[in-house]
């Protein structure tokens, strides 16, 4: 077999790091060998290294500050609870209800003199757009690329879920997004009330499987 | 009634079986089983965010956030990855995104992503021991590791964090900081080579025990 020429101090040190990761061909692996059983020196220096190695993957090594983890399960039960909370299982007998009661209440709002046009309000650049109210600035929010609508995780209007994008609500309202009609429902209660585009809500409302709202909104 | 005929012997492929499990429960619906499902991790996480950002406030910060993100994204989070890798490289893109954002950069260097062109030579040749891994038992010893690591510039810590403690490898940790094997491979050597130094001479202060090691030899 023919062995690589030697390999020196300086050229041990190179590429030491790349030995310990397997990092080497075989013929410079084989000239490392050789070199390390002859000097004390680079053997020290492989030794050291590997002590490096060890000591700092050990898992004891990997420290967080007191409390870590208690508050960061605290901060993920906050968000998740709101990104799963907003349709409990116990209600789903409330949605044709729900829908009734606003067809009802929208066809006495359209006849009050009073009533408003949502246009009225600042621009806003979806169909459904509602002003959000009381949304935690720092909830996630997800929106999909070419729409304008944001939603929080699990909403069944999410439909390209391959064109997701996470943000804060603070950052989706600072783009023009505007609250999902479903999801964000309950930040949209008590300020829509006087001024909800009934007919839109009645939709989504009778159609619980899931159909996008725009989709159906020209129908 | 029999028992199911699995037999999970090796621990690790048993943890890997039930994170599979809590992954596809949390895509399906089942929010709350996801502090489970990081908790394995929340450690190292936070360690990424610290190598990066060397402040441990801006790491708590960003390490929540991170698993906030991997919340939202899991639906997008495929079986091929390591889930482990993949919460890293979340972790890794906010610390930065973080980092740029309030310009610690600055503070750190204008040099800093270039490698160094000189080699880095050793300077302890000591006779070697190998450290038995209890030593890691008394937190004073910890400290002192830890110490050594901070006191590494940010492209070295980073590079080593991520591969020697976090252990991804080398081709992972180069995607994760979005440089080049290269880069990686340069500065790991000399991460590693300047950690060892900086022991040695805590080996002679005594840190890693009163250990039986024979006259005139040293772990390093």
């Amino acid at each position: 077999m023919v062995s690589r020429e030697a390999v020196n101090c300086e050229q041990v040190w190179r590429e030491i790091s790349n030995y310990v990761d397997g990092e080497v061909d075989s013929g410079l692996r084989a000239a490392m060998d050789e070199h390390f059983q002859a000097c004390k020196r680079c053997t020290s220096v492989l030794a050291g290294i590997r002590n490096v190695i060890q000591l700092y993957g050990d898992e004891r090594m990997i420290e967080a500050p007191a409390g870590f983890g208690r508050r960061l399960e605290k901060r993920l039960a906050q968000n998740v609870r709101e990104a799963s909370g907003w349709w409990p299982s116990w209600s789903a007998w409330l949605i044709p209800v729900a829908a009734l009661a606003l067809i009802v209440g929208g066809l006495q709002l359209a006849k009050s003199p009073t009533a408003k046009s949502p246009t009225a309000e600042a621009p806003l650049k979806s169909p459904q757009a509602q002003p959000g109210h009381n949304i935690p600035p720092d909830l996630v929010v997800l929106v999909v690329e070419g729409t304008k609508v944001f939603h929080v995780a699990g909403c069944a209007l999410i439909h390209d879920k391959d064109k997701v994008q996470s943000l804060t609500a603070k950052e989706a309202l600072e783009k023009g997004y505007t609250p999902c009609v479903r999801c964000m429902r309950k930040y949209l209660e008590t300020a829509s009330a006087g001024r909800a585009r009934f007919g839109d809500e009645t939709h989504v409302d009778a159609d619980a499987d899931g159909e996008d709202p725009r989709a159906g909104g020209g129908q | 009634m029999a028992e199911p005929n699995v037999v999970l012997n090796n621990p690790e492929q048993g943890n890997a079986t039930r994170e599979q499990d809590l992954i596809a429960r949390v895509q399906c619906g089942q929010n709350e089983l996801f502090y489970e499902l990081v908790k394995p991790y929340e450690r190292r996480v936070y360690a990424a965010a610290l190598a990066i950002l060397h402040n441990e406030t801006d790491a708590e910060d960003v390490a929540q956030e991170a698993m906030l993100k991997a919340f939202v994204n899991l639906r997008q989070f495929r079986a091929e990855a390591r889930f482990s890798t993949w919460l890293i490289q979340i972790t890794v893109n906010e610390a930065l995104m973080r980092r740029r954002r309030e310009r610690t950069v600055v503070m750190e260097g204008i040099d800093d992503r270039r490698d160094e062109e000189t080699d880095y030579a050793p300077r302890d040749f000591a006779d070697w021991r190998e450290i038995p891994s209890e030593s890691l038992e008394r937190k004073e010893v910890r400290q002192k590791l830890a110490v050594a690591l901070a006191s590494l510039d940010r492209k070295y810590r980073e590079v080593f964090v991520l591969r020697d403690v976090e252990q991804l490898n080398i081709q992972e940790t180069a995607e994760v900081l979005g440089i080049s094997v290269a880069s990686v491979k340069t500065r790991l050597l000399r991460a590693r080579l300047m950690l060892r130094d900086l022991l040695a001479g805590g080996w002679e202060q005594g840190w890693f025990s009163r250990l039986p090691f024979e006259k005139g030899s040293k772990p390093w």
